[in-house]
């Protein structure tokens, strides 16, 4: 029995990491039609950039934390302007392949400067016991500092005028033009939420795995899978389908097999694809 | 095209193919290895072409069915021990047939969806190589014996320029045909070709079988040359570099994956082996940049700028000629 409570632990843990990069995705994927497939990539540069600031620099976790949010909200802001707008109105298979574009470029650089896999240590190195669960204190704070962000930006969407205005362009760009809000402003803040929320993820996970250059590749087709299994555009289907996805393959690793564990996602997907192209729930189409 | 137009281009066409048959004589033995293998990836873009290019789905499975072309050749040559010249075709067959059960479910998505599952796909296939043994041969992997008339390099290198020649006019008559056609008016308007009777799901499958059948030829002729298989030949990082060569050499056209394909290996190729510090580990780093500038600033690729300045030229050299006759 504590054996099935760790997994569902480590279930809840993945299931975190994955609502925080599949939210990103959902935003940018939702509200502005780009399948913006880079996302992941940027989620391993914050985790290498938590690397350099905590470990390099010697800053403490939590201020390491507020940086690699910030620095990679700026980066999110780059790739926008760089990347995406001058595609703007092509056909979505180029934003697509720009986005690999942009994967290779990531990669390359991070492996060319540093090929060996890395690891940062715990800011709180202890294990907690509690029922015949042991958890080590990091599981926790992946678990609780997801939540936080996900209550944060659910109450930035909902209770702000940016964040409504978001849900205006997500709604109808057009109408949210005519009304005069600023859509390539709102473009550019939409990636820069989602970055920063993936560079988020990345600084709570990275003390719990090893940080290395791929791995944002296996980790972006899952947050995809997410977002189409829980429809696109849709903030709920995303956390849902985060968490379950998480606890699918927690205990799939434990009970069936751990060397095929990142493929259940893709199975599933393309079962669930063959039955409904279009997704499971109806998203914004 | 006028007559003398059609003159031009066959001539032209005749001495590429003098230049290609005196190639093995002109270049080292090392670069003609490359230039056979370039020439294997060609074939593996051209298949790539018919599905993106003409029909229109971003497949990004082509690593998978490239992989499996490649070690179902190097199976039932090696272990099954079956005829060389039954072993290729049935390759084929195989891929081809994989190619059909993956394209029922996954040709009914659209667009980007339809990216992502075929990448799916190709993720779930590099894992099952990776971890069942029995199929890779593990850490050894699979040797692929060389039939007798094809250990010399240059025998290797005419026979893969001849599959490419068939692969080459193969396409043409696809392209050129009622099949082409119907392709086409998917890509540009999937509802419009469905309005007037064609049944686009069916035609997409259809290419999408074509399109396994010559990417697990290429695969086949790449195990053939490299002489040994293991399981990072399915990755999907090689579905990506397929999309490169497309996308750089100019999609929709014959001409473009085969420049794209030969020019960027050459040039990757060249970058390896430069022997300047930093040059080898970050040449992808140039590979996704040039992607990322052609699909902003070109996106018809290498040979869709050269036929836009083209036309430009002639436009202004006809303007200057006889002005009142155009018109």
């Amino acid at each position: 029995m504590s054996f099935f409570l760790n997994q569902v632990v480590i279930g809840i843990q993945l299931g975190s990491q994955y609502v925080m990069v599949a939210l990103g995705l959902t935003l940018i994927f939702g509200i502005l039609d780009i399948s913006h497939f880079a996302h992941g990539h940027l989620y391993m540069v914050g985790a290498y950039l938590l690397y350099i600031v905590m470990v390099l620099w010697d800053v403490n976790y939590w201020l390491a934390l507020l940086i690699c949010m910030v620095a990679l909200a700026l980066a999110g802001i780059l790739v926008e302007r760089a990347v995406y707008r001058p595609l703007r109105g092509q056909p979505q298979i180029n934003t697509f392949i720009a986005a690999i574009g942009l994967i290779l470029m990531l990669e390359t650089l991070v492996r060319g400067i540093q090929p060996k896999a890395l690891s940062v240590p715990k800011p709180i190195d202890r294990t907690l016991e509690f029922a015949g669960v042991s958890m080590e204190v990091q599981r926790l704070i992946v678990i609780i500092g997801a939540i936080l962000f996900i209550v944060a930006l659910q109450l930035f969407i909902k209770r702000t005028r940016l964040g409504t205005a978001i849900e205006a362009v997500a709604q109808d760009r057009e109408g949210a033009s005519l009304v005069g809000i600023n859509v390539n402003r709102i473009s550019a803040l939409t990636f820069a939420v989602a970055t920063a929320l993936a560079a988020a993820a990345a600084v709570l996970m990275a003390p719990l795995a090893f940080i290395s250059p791929e791995m944002g590749g296996v980790l972006i087709l899952k947050a995809f899978v997410i977002v189409v299994i829980g429809g696109l555009g849709s903030i709920k289907g995303a956390i849902f389908g985060g968490y379950i996805l998480g606890l699918l393959e927690a205990l799939a690793i434990a009970y069936v097999s751990s060397a095929y564990k990142d493929v259940f996602a893709f199975a599933v997907l393309i079962a669930i694809l063959a039955v409904r192209p279009t997704g499971l729930f109806k998203g914004r189409d | 095209m006028g007559k003398s137009g059609r003159y031009v281009k066959a001539s032209a066409l005749l001495i590429l193919l003098g230049i290609a048959a005196a190639l093995p004589w002109l270049l080292g033995k090392y670069q003609v290895r490359i230039l056979t293998l370039a020439m294997a990836w060609t074939i593996a873009t051209l298949s790539l072409n018919l599905i993106l290019g003409y029909t229109g789905q971003a497949s990004l499975a082509h690593g998978a069915f490239l992989g499996i072309g490649a070690y179902a050749f190097g199976i039932m040559v090696q272990r099954v021990g079956l005829n060389f010249w039954i072993s290729l075709p049935l390759a084929c067959v195989v891929t081809a047939l994989l190619g059909l059960l993956v394209g029922l479910p996954s040709l009914r998505t659209k667009g980007p969806y339809f990216a992502i599952v075929t990448l799916c796909f190709n993720v779930i296939i590099l894992k099952v190589f990776e971890n069942w043994n029995w199929l890779s041969g593990g850490i050894q992997g699979q040797v692929v014996p060389r039939p007798a008339f094809l250990t010399q390099r240059w025998a290797r290198y005419y026979f893969v320029l001849a599959f490419l020649l068939l692969t080459l006019v193969a396409m043409r008559l696809i392209v050129k045909s009622l099949l082409g056609v119907t392709l086409m008016s998917i890509r540009s308007n999937e509802d419009l070709a469905e309005a007037v009777g064609i049944n686009s799901f069916r035609n997409k499958l259809l290419a999408f079988v074509i399109s396994c059948f010559v990417v697990g030829l290429a695969g086949a002729l790449l195990a053939l040359e490299n002489g040994q298989l293991d399981f990072t030949i399915t990755n999907y990082l090689y579905s990506f570099y397929l999309l490169i060569y497309l996308l750089i050499g100019g999609v929709a056209t014959l001409s473009g994956p085969v420049v794209g394909t030969i020019g960027l290996y050459f040039l990757l190729d060249y970058m390896k082996n430069i022997g300047i510090k930093g040059v080898e580990e970050f040449r992808y780093f140039l590979f996704g940049l040039i992607l990322l500038l052609v699909i902003i600033f070109f996106p018809m690729g290498i040979t869709g700028g050269v036929k836009r300045a083209w036309e430009w030229a002639r436009g202004r050299f006809r303007k200057g000629e006889a002005g009142e006759v155009a018109g």
